[in-house]
């Protein structure tokens, strides 16, 4: 195979690996609020659940939990799933796992907020919505954010995973053409990727970090 | 009728009784200090009069707009000076926001803060932060403003300037219900002195009636104070 052609099929990898980075990140950073919320809620059987989903979340493997969504439709419900659904599988699957990764963490922060903050934004009339949205939340971003970037950065590196499901992402692509080739290059070139890719998620992370540095 | 009035209020944590039967007044640009040793429930009464907490019995009546002013300030710590005064009278009371802001520089100016306006709070100084929760306080145009012992956290120097607003308050005939820890200030401020002692007020009236009465848990609270 000719250099150009591995290249070319290699960047088409690659975007199909930002594309997962990407969906996963915009599913999973709210969903993770909303389970933080049913993590906290004062009814206790949501509270359980959400404790249970982050526990099997967090203590099963990833892989697992890849290859569980993409069957379940056929084994469970016995629907037969076209070959898009893996794409959609492998998203879904990275945004329930990140999410209660990420729910524990926005727990952390919003349990960190001092009890004062919610009394005087009570006092000052703002409603409950308000309160959580104008007066905590902003506070509770700029704590977490470290602990997120770290998220992040290991979700970049997961996103290989997807080669479980045959998804044509870097890494996949990557081994296949070391196999063919007989040569490791390929992967050498995907190990690059994965490193730029996480110096940019870095650098942009650093950057909001600054952004949010105008208090402490 | 008052513009403030507690009947017979009741408060218990679980089984412990912490207000066992408070009634109080509050009339029109009347400043009221309420004193009292660690424990007697100042803290809870002033919580249940601003519904931070619910209470058990008896009833509070009252109509209009309260502020409180919190012994840690609680300050927003991510909005300016000039946001944590300004946010609710525009977002939650929906005044017009060039009408607040002119309000909010007034104050700013009276409290000596004129030049804060764009400062955030963990770059004041323990006496401006809270002379800046009490411009918070006032910028709702509150019909009452009560303070739990606002000067406690702060050093001596520091706790002169804000009794200093709070008397400039006094003057103007705000309606005010202070705990404090500050007599000298509660005698000389208070039109109205409340002492409470183990969830009931023991003695209350005007400073002179109060301060020298024979009551023993009084003189007993005052010899502690070291007065
Ligand atoms: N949320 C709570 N849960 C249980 N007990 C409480 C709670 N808040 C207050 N108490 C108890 O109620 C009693 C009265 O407390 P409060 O804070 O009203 O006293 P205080 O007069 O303000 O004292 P201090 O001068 O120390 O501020 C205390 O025994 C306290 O331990
Ligand atoms: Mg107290």
């Amino acid at each position: 195979m000719m250099l150009e052609s591995m290249l070319i099929q290699l960047c088409k990898g690659m975007l199909t690996s930002i594309e997962i980075f990407v969906f996963t990140l915009l599913l999973s950073l709210p969903l993770g609020l909303v389970i933080a919320w049913g993590r906290m809620s004062n009814i206790k059987p949501i509270r359980l659940l959400m404790k249970v989903y982050i526990s099997i979340m967090r203590g099963t493997p990833l892989m697992l939990q890849l290859i569980v969504v993409f069957f379940a439709p056929y084994y469970i419900f016995g629907i037969s799933t076209s070959s898009q659904f893996r794409i959609i599988a492998v998203i879904m699957a990275f945004s329930i796992n990140y999410a209660a990764y990420f729910a524990e963490i926005y727990r952390g922060g919003i349990e960190s907020i001092p009890k004062g903050q919610y009394e005087a934004a009570q006092i000052l009339g703002y409603s409950k919505f308000e309160t959580f949205f104008i007066i905590i939340l902003p506070q509770v971003i700029k704590i977490v954010l470290p602990s997120i970037t770290n998220e992040i950065i290991t979700l970049v590196k997961d996103t290989s995973l997807s080669f479980v499901l045959a998804i044509p992402e870097m890494f996949t692509v990557a081994k296949q053409i070391a196999a063919a080739q007989a040569s490791i290059t390929a992967l050498l070139v995907a190990g690059v990727f994965y490193y730029i890719f996480n110096m940019i998620v870095a650098l942009l992370m650093e950057a909001i970090e600054e952004e949010l540095d105008y208090y402490d | 009728m008052s513009l403030f009035e507690i009947k017979n209020l009741k408060k218990s944590f679980d089984d412990k009784e912490v207000l066992k039967d408070i009634s109080l007044k509050v009339e029109k640009g009347e400043v009221i200090c309420i004193i009292g040793p660690s424990g007697s429930g100042k803290s809870t009464l002033l919580r249940c009069s601003t519904n931070l907490e619910t209470y058990d019995g008896g009833e509070i009546i009252f109509d209009g707009t309260l502020g409180l002013v919190f012994q840690n300030f609680n300050l927003f710590p991510h909005h300016t000076v000039m946001k944590n005064i300004t946010h609710a009278p525009i977002k939650v009371q929906k005044r017009n926001k060039d009408e607040v802001y002119k309000e909010a520089r007034a104050l700013l100016k009276k409290f000596s803060l004129e030049d804060k306006e764009d400062s955030y709070p963990c770059n004041l100084s323990g006496g401006e932060k809270q002379r800046v929760s009490i411009a918070r306080a006032l910028a709702m145009n509150p019909d009452i403003l009560f303070f739990d012992e606002p000067t406690s956290a702060l050093d001596p120097e520091l706790t002169v300037e804000v009794l200093r607003v709070i008397r400039k308050l006094a003057e103007e005939k705000m309606t005010m219900i202070i705990v404090t820890h500050e007599m000298n200030f509660a005698r000389n401020v208070g039109d109205y002195i409340i002492f409470m002692d183990d969830g009931y007020i023991i003695e209350e009236g005007s400073p002179d009636e109060v301060f020298n009465s024979n009551n023993h848990r009084m003189d007993e609270f005052l010899g502690k104070l070291g007065e």
